[in-house]
């Protein structure tokens, strides 16, 4: 899957668990700082993502993911 | 010569739900007050976890004293006095010492005479598991009526410097009477345990309550809910009979995330959710029967409705059950 299909589906992720406007979802934006998802959002993004694009991100790894670029790397490398 | 043969009790098939009661301290501890100690906020507190103010015990009101005052209040609630039962069951994790328990003594104070009297720990599952204890017992024959109570004093466990996990504990007491039945009152149990995540909750050294947060979040809002239909389907029920849906109430997020997922698998939008938390806190073994008790006074709940329990914490433990409202 292209880095941009994975991109399209966080965003949908993103706007369903933590009611963010997919436009500002982007590559650069830091999900805690500009987007305002907090640590126990992010771990019902990381499920439904396990979900969606069959990889595993747990919670030490998840801890790492600080923007929406190093999720969409995290999981084109690992699914 | 033959040998002797033994005989074994069996009691009634059905066993129910007869009555509630409920006590907590009046000392109420806003998210403002924590913050003039720890570096928090109420926006924080409110959003991470949905808590609004905690209710802790009074300085002498021991966690003996919430278990008595529920209990006593739930066999009133039943219409009941101490002689008509024989059996009290105590669900905590926070006795202060091992030795004595709390059952024994809860037991003394209301008045039951001479009651098997014993405590159950099983964490924030321990009230939907001495629930399902107290019901067999009865339908095994060893019990006729049993009290079941879920006490906790969190207080004395809670490094109030821990912002973590100090915003999240409290205190109080849940009780229930359970009795013989001609219809059956509350189903088959669906539990179970983790042990091999025994290190996500535990006392930080052998002290203070301490949770991986995060983790515990994720097994709470993926692994509870499936447990709770299993329960549901053992009851030979679909998720859209259920009426009103009690989570152990440990952060609101984690109660709705479990709404959530079992409305997206049949229960219905109108089911009633527990959130009890909000104004209580986390009471680990009493949060069910205290939400009960509250939500059967607000009106949120009436007789007959169909309520799915379901308990899950340290262990890692979990346990759910359908019972009907008495």
């Amino acid at each position: 899957m292209p880095n941009e299909d994975i991109l399209k589906e966080l965003k949908a992720i993103v706007e369903e668990v933590a009611g963010v406007d997919p436009e500002e979802v982007t590559e650069e934006k830091s999900f805690v700082d500009d987007l305002d998802v907090d640590s126990l959002s992010m771990v019902e993004i990381a499920v439904q993502a396990e979900d969606k694009f069959g990889v595993k991100i747990p919670d030490d790894q998840l801890a790492n993911l600080k923007t929406v670029g190093d999720a969409v790397s995290y999981i084109a490398t690992n699914k | 010569m033959s040998r002797p043969r033994l005989r074994q009790n069996s009691g009634p098939a059905a066993t129910r739900l007869l009555g509630f009661g409920s006590a907590q301290g009046n000392r109420v501890v806003t998210n403002d007050d924590l913050a003039q100690r720890v570096d928090t906020s109420d926006e924080w507190i409110r959003q991470r976890v949905g808590i609004v103010e905690r209710r802790l015990a009074d300085p002498d009101q021991s966690l003996v004293d919430m278990a008595v005052e529920a209990g006593s209040k739930a066999l009133a609630n039943a219409g009941l006095t101490p002689a008509d039962v024989d059996t009290v069951i105590v669900a905590t994790c926070t006795m202060p010492g091992q030795i004595p328990n709390a059952a024994a003594q809860t037991a003394d104070r209301i008045g039951v005479k001479a009651a098997a009297a014993f405590d159950l720990n099983a964490a924030c599952a321990g009230f939907s598991y001495a629930l399902t204890v107290a019901s067999e017992l009865i339908r095994g024959g060893s019990a006729g009526r049993v009290l079941v109570i879920g006490a906790e004093r969190f207080t004395d466990w809670i490094d109030w410097d821990d912002r973590a996990n100090c915003i999240i504990f409290a205190d109080g007491a849940g009780a229930a009477v359970v009795g013989p039945a001609d219809e059956p009152g509350i189903g088959p149990v669906a539990w179970g345990s983790a042990g091999d995540q025994v290190d996500l909750i535990y006392l930080r050294d052998g002290r203070y309550v301490y949770q991986e947060g995060r983790t515990v979040f994720r097994w709470a809002t993926t692994q509870i809910a499936p447990v709770a239909e299993q329960a549901v389907e053992l009851a030979g029920l679909e998720l859209s009979d259920i009426d009103v849906l009690v989570p152990h109430q440990a952060n609101l997020r984690i109660v709705e995330a479990i709404a959530k997922r079992l409305r997206a698998r049949g229960a219905r939008e109108d089911l009633v959710v527990a959130n009890d938390i909000v104004h209580s806190g986390n009471t680990s073994s009493g949060s069910i029967p205290l939400a009960l008790d509250h939500m059967i006074a607000e009106g949120r709940v009436s007789s007959g409705d169909v309520m799915l329990l379901v308990g899950f914490g340290a262990g890692l433990s979990y346990s759910a059950q359908v019972v009907i409202c008495p």
